[in-house]
This record gives structure tokens, C-alpha cells and sequence, in this order.
């Protein structure tokens, strides 16, 4: 496997009226090819802002993005952040693609799905409007869109939700990018859809040999489809692991809380939910100290108040195995058994 | 295969075809409720047309005599009848020597200006149509590309420049904004000569005298119009940039210049599609104040003589349905167009 | 055996699609198509399957906020089908509906004092010790703080907004609520807090819950028992720790196993039936099975005659003509 994207100290800040919203801070995660990344975190903990950064999909006038992204793709190393507008727009749709989680919204309504797939893949390669609907045609037969000819006239509205989702990925590979950031792709869609679309998904990445930044808030979804995961809260990595780490040697509080208080389909359980307490903070003028420390149920164990009065490193607790806390692992590895 | 696609092809022309002469069907229906509501408006009205057009020395024959010469000595709906009766077939007026005849399509006849209403339509409504498109085509150059400028380059000094010009442009009435241009400008630098207000050049014979006629009532026009469509346009776009989809035509990599005029521009200016379109005909129904100030012969002058002088009932009967029907038909036209161009419309 | 607190006989509910140029009907969207359920005191029931089944339309007649088309309801043995208005009034106070948009189910400008005192004074309640002491002791009891009395839906987040919204239905101590997808808006860290809270309250007040939800882990934890829908129909009605480890229906087994599970090793050894195909429109539902166009196991006759729901364990309900 060879690296894909290196993401170093990647900060994104939004200056507000009411103050600066720091939506990401101090990034660091890297991504192979053929590799699935996964970044969970509840509502608000900078999920998309990280990857719209990424993807340079922010307005740069309104945001303060600092950090490298370096793209690794196949025709040399980019480095996104610095580059010029007309360098990543030339990368965007050709070496990284990206999708949405709203399959209604995200698609226009006032164009054919076989146009805008064919608009994709015109912007990058040279070629008539007929070979580009030929290409959208054959991307929406890949995606297993029944009677793709047919249906590519057709508009959004005229789709199912799951077939939208299809659309936006046939849209998203169709110039075989090396990166693929997957924001939230099935939140929108029922469960027997999901799981279609994540096996598209997979199979895809099998086919394209793509890095996959998969974004989600469903542990599931994470478990049946992420090599590794980043969680997220309040803006930073907490936690980073491979998947087995996380789920069975978790070394962050929030990851522990979060695995504990959901329930699951196939152990029917009667008690009571471990819920985590308390709400996320809101990301204005937040101060300095663990994020998380206020809802933590182990911020007592750690000496001296430390917890509230100053910010944890991103730690390496075990092999490949990094967390923002400052029990060291034995303690954590105690408490959560 | 093929033929399952024609099918489905033709199934979608059809849908079409059904829901543009279900909509004509409508609208016909429409027109003619409003001609027989303006007959019953003008028949419950306190004004008598026969005893005002009687002059000083009245006796109650002579007023029965011009009722019955006018017309109006029958129901409404017999009145009502009559009128429609003459838009197909024609129509005579007056009896004996007197007597007139109106070729079809007749809308009446005017006893105060011994005309034909056709032909009194005929002469002032190329003077109002002249006067609502270019006006119409002025606003929408100027308010559109305004409105784009300054949401393109939303918070900078374009943007505050544009918003000061919407300011003034909402809040001057239209004779404020026709007076002053006529007055401080027009007059006072010769632009136009006094003698030549008023005056028709035909657009096929004489296009430059056409053109700088209408110069300045189109720009007085235009830009009380151009405002409200400046602040339209620019909300409008704004509010489509941060629509899903345009994110989306960004991650595709398109160019922002076609992020703007392709993705943007067309669901933005779809609803702009629909006030343009009444506002049009609103315009064709008569600029009053405009046609007034700049003495221009329109239907708006027209209706207002018609009104102001001797209440010249046939005229205020057929501008009245006249400009209803502008409107209906500009409902119409934009309800089309708007399943033209958005095709979940089209298909439901 | 004790009166069911709710009783729905075959109860459907059928939306006229209007169209044409005069607004004629031209059919009908069969939301609800059938259904029964009945509801014990103190139970929960859980009602799931896909958008557009017509779990929300199921509930919202249940609350008499549609007509319905035909069938039965029978609310604490009374039967409230036809009740309308004032007569529905009395009934109205016994049984609350909780909603899944806490953000829209509130009204922006009213305090949260209004909010929940609004229904007492519909149905001119005068709580013992005052309104105002009422309100504050339902904030307290649903976990937020009774100091915030004066303060607007928005400068609450999401969570606490749904916990607004069950101190509401909580005011007049009804017997049933109807939870409309209570959780589903909030994050995962907080819906745990609110199941929890939801499992306390009945516990204090003997409440019967009909749980209308989309996320079958939720409601495997929250429900005694649990009916599946498709397309308006029942397929399948189980005790929950049947249906979850035995579940009959085709559709059912389908539904559990695209579940994803929070652990690799389980979910990656796991088998996995996808269905083909996408949700069919209500509003031209198949003949036959309702399911049969996605079902693997479909054969000529699923496809032309409907199954009837057979029990085929006490209790557990299952209408398929080839049952696993
Ligand atoms: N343009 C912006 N200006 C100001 N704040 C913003 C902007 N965009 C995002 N934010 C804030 O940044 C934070 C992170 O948002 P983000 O969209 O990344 O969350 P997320 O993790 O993707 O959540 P979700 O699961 O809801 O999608 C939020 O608090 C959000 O309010
Ligand atoms: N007021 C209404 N008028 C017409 N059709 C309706 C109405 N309410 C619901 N429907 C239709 O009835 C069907 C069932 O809708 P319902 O909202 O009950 O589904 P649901 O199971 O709650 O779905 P979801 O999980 O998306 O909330 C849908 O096809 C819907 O479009
Ligand atoms: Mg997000
Ligand atoms: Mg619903």
C-alpha cells in the first residue's frame, strides 16, 4: 500500500461576530490507497469541515484554514493548502472525489443525471458531449442502475433516494480519482438501502483501488467498513486506531462512553443504557482544557484537576494506537474493563 | 429496447401537450369571467355615460336616446354578450343614417372620438407595446446583471454602490424619477426637442427616431423596474450558492465562472421569471404616469382621456378587459416557461 | 387479562393523490392498509420498517390528527374511532404524541413555561400548587433545570429540546404517548440519555409507549414487543427477543441483517442478505404480497395472493406464505 494523503497539523477556523469557531484543530492523520478511513464524532465536531478543507471547498475569504494536506496522486505530490485555486480545481473530481449526504440536494434539479455525470467527467478529459454520456451511461450501469441508457434522460426527482446516492457515486468515480471522501453517504437513506450502497461502495474501492475518507456518526457502519478510524470531538482527534483497537482496546473515555451507550440488534439487553452525561461544548472561545473533561466520568482519577486546567496530546498509548488523554493506558485499559 | 424509449419519449410530449392546452383552456375560461365582471363593475357604477355625454341642454329623451345609441339600454349581460359578439363577428353602432360599422375584432365604438375602439387600440397600442419592451428589456439587462455583480462581490464596494442605487430606485416614484430625467436632462440639454415628444416613428420605418424617442421614457421606466431586480437577483443568487448542489459542482471541479452562470444563474432567475412576467404586463396595460409625462400616446393616455374627459365608457371597457387579458396571458406564458425550464414541473 | 390500553382493528388510512385539472382524485396512497396492534398497559410497543411504510401515519391517526379511512380504535377499551372535537377532548389529555423534529416541534416564540404550561390551559387544568410550580417539577423530572422556565426553544440544544417536548406530553399524566422517532434527530451520545429517560418515566408513571422508530437497535432495547410494516401492512409482530433472534418474515430478516453491528469481528463474520431492488411507491403498491418484489423467496403465488397474518407461536404473527 502506498501513501495516498498526509494531513499535518491541519487547523480550520471560522471568525464569527461571535467569536472564532475553531471547527478543526491541529489535524494529523495519513491515508493509503486502497485504504478505508473512517472519522466518527457526534453533530458539530468538525467532521465536514475537516474534509470540505481538505477537497479546498471552503470560501477562503471567510475561513482561516492553516496546516499541509499532501495529496500523493498520479502524477505527483500536491500540497493543497498552499497551492493555487486553479491547481486544486484541476485535482478536485479528477484525483479526489467527494460525497454528499443528502442524494436530493446534492444533485441538480435542473439537469439530466446523465448530464451532470457526463459534466464531471468533461471538465477533465477532452472529448464530445456524445463520448461523455456514453461515460455517464456506462458509470450508471457500474453503479447498477437498471436500464442506465434510459434512465441517465431522466432528472433527480425522478430517482429514489438510493438511486440518487448511486448517481453521486457513479458522478464521483468517473474519472477514477485516487481519493474518495465519503461524507455521511447513507445517513440519508433507509437500512436495506444502506447496506446496498455500502456494498457499492466497497466493491468500488475494491475496482478503483481508491483511499476512502468514510465520515459517519453509526459505529456499525464504521465497524463493518473501516481499516481506521479517527474519533472526533469538539473539533480534534481524540482518539486514532486501527478498527479492532478502537472497539476492543479503547483508550479515549468518549470512545468508551460512546461504544457503551448504544444498543445493539444482536444482543437483546434489558438494562439500562450507559448514557454519557451532559452535552458537546460549543465551539466558540473554548477553553483551554480537555474538551471532553466536563462529561468524563474518569477526569477524577487524573491528579490534581489537570483535566480542566490544561489541553491532553494526541498520545501514543499503543502501537499504531494514539489518544488525547492524560490516564495513562493501564488506568484507561482498568477502567473500561 | 429502442422502441421502449421512443414510447416513453412520446408519452413525455404528450404529458406536455396535455398540460399546455389544459392551461390555454384555463386561461380562456379566465378571460372571459373578467370581461363579464368589467361589464358588471361598469353597470353598478354611479356614473350614467348617457347623461354626462348629454351636455347642458338635457331632457330626459335626449338621455334616453343616447342610452339606447350607446347601447346601454339592455341588461349587462345582454351588453356583456353583444361585446363578445363583436370581437368575433363584428358589430354596427347607431341606427339609420348614422349608422357605423366596426369590422371584427370590434370592441366597441367611441361617440366622443367618432372612432372605431379597434382602431384607436390599433394606434396606441404600438406605442405602449414600443414603451413596454424596451423598458422591460432594459430592466432586466440592468437588474439582472446588477443583481449578479453585486452577489458576486458580495460586502465589497460594487455590492455597497448597488445597494444605494436600489435604495433611491425603490423609494422615487415613477413621475419623480420621469420628471426630473425629462426636465434637468432631456430638456435642458436638447436631447430631445419639445415638438417631438409625442410623436410615433415607426420601428421598421425610422428605427433611430423610434429608438431615441423611447430612450428616456424606457431608462425612466427601467429604473424604478431595474431596482427591485437588482435586490431580487442578488438574494436570489446568494441564497442558490449555498445550495447543495453547487457544492457539488465545485468538488466536480467546474470553473467558478461556471459555477455562477451555469449551476447558479438558472434556478436563481426561475421565480425572477414569474414577477418579470407580470410585471411586463402590467406595463402593456398602459404606463399612465410614463405615457403622460413624456406624451406618449398609449393606452395608458388613452384609458386616462377616456376617464378624465368624458367618460368614454366603450374605451375604458376595452383597455380594462385589454390589460386583464395581458396579464393572463403573461401567467401563461410564464407558467410555460417555468416548466421549460424546471423540469420537476413538467412531469407530475 | 386486562383491557389493552390501545386497540387498533384493521385500521387503514388511504391519501387521495389529487391531480387533473379540477383537483379530481386520481387514486389513492394506501399509507396504512390493514393494520392491527394492540398495546397492554405499561407496555411497549415498537413499530418499525422503512420511510414511507407508514409507521408516522399509524401513530398520527392513533392520535385522531387524521380521519381514519376505515377500521377500528379502541382507546382503554373505549371506542374513540368516530369521536370528533370535544368528545375526543377527555381522551386527548389520556394519550400525548412526542415528535422527531425537536426543533420544529416547538414553537420558537414562546417560553419554555408556555410551552408545556399551553397544555393545561387547553384543557383548563388548575395543577395542585399552580402552574408554575407544575412546570418546574416536570423540568426537573425530565432532567433539565427548573431556573430555565423563562427561556427559549434555541438556547437549548437538541437533546434538551426533545426532553421540552416530553416534559409537554408528560404535563397532563397521560397513559399512552406516542413516540414519533423520539431519537432520531440527536446525536449518538445523547439518544442513549433520552431512551434512559423515556425507560424511567414509564417506570414512575405505569406509561404504555407506542415507539414508532427506524433504528432497530433502539428499538430492540426499548420494546416488549414489536410489529414490522411494509408498504402500510403488518408483516410481522413478535415479542422483541423473538423477533430480534428469530425473526420469520423474509422482510424482517432482511430489515435485521442490514443493520450494521458495533463490532468488526461480529459484523464482518456475519451473513448479509441485500435486498434488490428499490422501496416501492404505496401509491401503486404489487399485487399479491406487498414484499414479493423484493423477496428472494417470492414465487407465483406470493406474487398474486396476498398472505393473511397467521400467529404462528403465541404471540408471534407472521404474514408470509413461506415463513423462515
Ligand atoms: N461557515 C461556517 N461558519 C461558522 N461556523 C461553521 C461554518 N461551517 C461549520 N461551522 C461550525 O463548525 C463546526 C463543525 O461543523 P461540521 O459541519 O464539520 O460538523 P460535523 O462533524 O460534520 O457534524 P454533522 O454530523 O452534523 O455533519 C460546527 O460547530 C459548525 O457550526
Ligand atoms: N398528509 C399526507 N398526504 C398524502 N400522503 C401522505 C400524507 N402523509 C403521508 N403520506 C404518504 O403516506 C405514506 C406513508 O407515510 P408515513 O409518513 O406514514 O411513513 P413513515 O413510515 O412514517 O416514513 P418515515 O420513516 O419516512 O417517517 C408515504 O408514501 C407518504 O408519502
Ligand atoms: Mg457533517
Ligand atoms: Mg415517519
Amino acid at each position: 500500500m502506498s501513501n495516498l494523503l498526509d494531513v499535518k497539523g491541519l487547523n480550520v477556523t471560522f471568525p464569527t461576530v461571535d467569536g472564532e469557531v475553531r471547527a478543526s484543530v491541529d489535524l494529523n492523520f495519513e491515508l493509503n490507497r486502497g485504504e478505508t478511513l473512517a472519522i466518527v464524532g457526534e453533530s458539530g465536531s468538525g467532521k465536514s469541515v475537516s474534509s470540505l478543507a481538505i477537497m479546498g471547498l471552503h470560501n477562503r475569504a471567510q475561513t482561516l484554514i492553516s496546516g499541509e494536506v499532501i495529496l500523493h496522486g498520479s502524477k505527483g505530490s500536491t500540497e493543497l493548502i498552499s497551492a493555487s485555486e486553479e491547481t486544486v480545481r484541476g485535482l478536485r473530481g479528477k484525483e479526489m472525489a467527494m460525497i454528499f449526504q443528502d442524494p436530493m440536494s446534492s444533485l441538480h434539479p435542473y439537469y439530466s443525471i446523465g448530464a451532470q455525470i457526463s459534466e464531471a467527467w468533461a471538465i477533465h478529459n477532452d472529448g464530445s458531449k456524445r463520448d461523455g454520456m456514453k461515460r455517464a451511461i456506462q458509470m450508471l450501469d457500474l453503479v447498477e442502475i437498471p436500464s442506465a441508457a434510459k434512465r441517465a434522460h431522466e432528472f433527480p426527482h425522478q430517482f429514489s433516494g438510493g438511486m440518487r446516492q448511486r448517481a453521486m457515486i457513479a458522478m464521483a468515480l468517473v474519472n477514477n480519482p485516487s481519493l474518495l471522501i465519503a461524507d455521511e453517504p447513507t445517513t440519508a437513506l433507509d437500512v436495506t438501502v444502506q447496506a446496498q450502497v455500502l456494498q457499492l461502495l466497497q466493491n468500488m474501492q475494491k475496482e478503483f483501488n481508491m483511499g476512502v475518507i468514510l465520515i459517519t456518526h453509526d459505529l456499525g457502519v464504521v465497524a463493518e467498513f473501516a481499516d481506521r478510524v479517527n474519533v472526533m470531538y469538539a473539533g480534534k482527534i481524540v482518539e486514532t486506531a486501527g478498527v479492532e483497537d478502537l472497539y476492543y482496546r479503547s483508550m479515549h473515555p468518549y470512545t468508551i462512553g460512546l461504544l457503551r451507550s448504544i444498543p445493539r440488534v444482536d444482543q437483546i439487553d434489558n438494562h439500562r443504557l450507559d448514557a454519557i452525561k451532559g452535552a458537546p461544548p460549543s465551539l466558540i472561545n473554548l477553553p483551554i482544557a480537555c474538551s471532553f473533561a466536563p462529561r468524563c466520568e474518569y477526569s477524577s482519577l487524573v491528579p490534581g484537576g489537570l483535566c480542566n486546567q490544561s489541553q491532553p496530546e494526541l498520545e501514543q498509548k499503543e502501537a499504531e494506537h494514539f489518544a488525547r488523554c492524560f490516564l495513562p493506558a493501564e488506568r484507561i485499559a482498568e477502567v473500561r474493563s | 429496447m429502442r422502441r421502449i424509449v421512443q414510447s416513453f419519449e412520446e408519452s413525455k410530449g404528450m404529458a406536455m401537450l396535455k398540460y399546455v392546452s389544459r392551461r390555454i383552456a384555463i386561461s380562456i375560461i379566465i378571460l372571459v369571467l373578467i370581461s363579464a365582471t368589467v361589464f358588471i363593475i361598469f353597470n353598478y357604477l354611479p356614473f350614467d355615460p348617457a347623461r354626462l355625454s348629454c351636455g347642458k341642454h338635457c331632457t330626459p329623451e335626449i338621455i334616453a336616446g343616447n342610452r339606447h345609441r350607446l347601447g346601454l339600454d339592455v341588461n349587462w349581460w345582454v351588453q356583456w354578450w353583444r361585446f363578445l359578439e363583436g370581437i368575433f363577428a363584428g358589430r354596427n353602432y347607431g341606427e339609420g343614417a348614422a349608422l357605423i360599422h366596426c369590422g371584427a375584432p370590434a370592441f366597441g365604438y367611441s361617440f366622443t372620438q367618432h372612432e372605431c375602439v379597434t382602431t384607436l387600440l390599433g394606434q396606441a397600442l404600438p406605442v405602449t407595446v414600443s414603451l413596454a419592451i424596451g423598458a422591460f428589456i432594459m430592466w432586466l439587462v440592468l437588474g439582472v446583471t446588477l443583481g449578479v455583480i453585486s452577489a458576486r462581490f458580495r460586502n465589497t464596494w460594487i455590492d455597497r454602490l448597488s445597494t444605494v442605487f436600489v435604495l433611491v430606485g425603490t423609494s422615487l416614484p415613477t413621475f419623480i424619477s420621469g420628471l426630473l430625467l425629462l426636465l434637468f436632462i432631456v430638456l435642458k440639454f436638447n436631447l430631445i426637442s419639445p415638438l417631438d415628444l409625442g410623436t410615433w416613428h415607426s420601428p421598421l420605418t425610422d428605427p433611430w427616431g423610434w429608438f431615441s424617442s423611447y430612450f428616456w421614457p424606457w431608462l425612466s421606466l427601467a429604473l424604478i423596474y431595474a431596482a427591485t431586480y437588482t435586490r431580487f437577483t442578488r438574494s436570489n443568487v446568494i441564497e442558490t450558492s449555498s445550495e447543495d448542489f453547487i457544492r457539488t459542482a465545485r468538488a466536480k471541479g467546474v470553473s467558478e465562472r461556471k459555477v455562477l452562470w451555469k449551476h447558479t444563474l438558472r434556478p436563481a432567475l426561475a421565480p425572477i421569471l414569474t414577477i418579470a412576467g407580470l410585471d411586463f404586463a402590467g406595463l402593456l396595460g398602459g404606463a399612465i404616469i410614463t405615457e403622460q409625462i413624456f406624451q406618449l400616446p398609449g393606452l395608458g393616455r388613452l384609458t386616462l382621456q377616456a376617464v378624465l374627459q368624458d367618460y368614454d365608457l366603450p374605451i375604458i371597457v376595452a383597455t380594462t378587459t385589454l390589460a386583464a387579458a395581458f396579464v393572463v396571458i403573461a401567467n401563461l406564458v410564464v407558467d410555460l416557461a417555468y416548466a421549460l425550464l424546471d423540469p420537476r414541473i413538467r412531469i407530475s | 387479562m386486562s383491557t389493552p390500553i390501545l386497540e387498533i382493528k384493521d385500521l387503514k388510512k388511504y391519501f387521495p393523490i389529487s391531480g387533473g385539472a379540477f383537483g379530481k382524485s386520481k387514486g389513492a396512497v394506501k399509507a396504512v392498509d390493514g393494520v392491527d396492534i394492540t398495546v397492554m398497559p405499561g407496555e411497549t410497543v415498537g413499530l418499525v420498517g422503512e420511510s414511507g411504510c407508514g409507521k408516522t401515519t399509524v401513530g398520527r391517526t392513533v392520535m385522531k390528527l387524521y380521519e381514519p379511512t376505515s377500521g377500528q380504535i379502541f382507546f382503554d377499551g373505549e371506542e374513540i374511532t368516530n369521536l370528533r372535537g370535544r368528545a375526543m377532548k377527555p381522551i386527548r389529555s389520556k394519550m400525548q404524541m412526542i415528535f422527531q423534529d425537536p426543533y420544529s416541534s416547538l414553537n420558537p416564540r414562546h417560553t419554555v413555561g408556555r410551552i408545556i404550561s399551553s397544555s393545561f390551559e387547553i384543557h383548563g387544568i388548575n395543577p395542585v400548587g399552580g402552574t408554575k410550580i407544575a412546570v418546574q417539577e416536570l423540568l426537573e423530572r425530565v432532567g433539565l433545570n427548573p431556573e430555565h422556565i423563562n427561556r427559549f426553544p434555541h438556547e437549548f440544544s437538541g437533546g434538551q429540546r426533545q426532553r421540552i417536548g416530553i416534559a409537554r406530553a408528560l404535563a397532563l399524566r397521560p397513559k399512552l404517548i406516542v413516540a414519533d422517532e423520539p431519537v432520531s434527530a440527536l446525536d449518538v451520545s445523547i439518544q442513549a440519555q433520552v431512551v434512559n429517560l423515556l425507560d424511567d418515566l414509564q417506570q414512575e408513571f405505569g406509561l404504555s409507549y407506542l415507539f414508532v422508530a427506524h433504528d432497530l437497535s433502539v428499538v430492540q432495547h426499548i420494546a416488549d414487543r414489536v410489529v414490522a410494516m411494509y408498504l402500510g401492512k403488518v408483516m410481522e409482530e413478535a415479542p422483541t427477543a423473538q423477533l430480534f433472534a428469530h425473526p420469520r418474515h423474509p422482510y424482517t430478516k432482511a430489515l435485521l441483517s442490514a443493520v450494521p453491528i458495533p463490532d468488526p469481528r461480529v459484523e464482518r463474520s456475519r451473513e448479509r442478505i441485500i435486498l434488490k431492488g428499490d422501496l416501492t411507491s404505496p401509491a401503486n403498491p404489487p399485487a399479491g404480497c406487498v414484499f414479493s418484489t423484493r423477496c428472494w423467496k417470492a414465487t407465483d403465488l406470493c406474487h398474486q395472493v396476498a398472505p393473511l397474518p397467521l400467529e404462528l407461536t403465541p404471540g408471534h404473527r407472521v404474514a408470509c406464505h413461506f415463513p423462515e
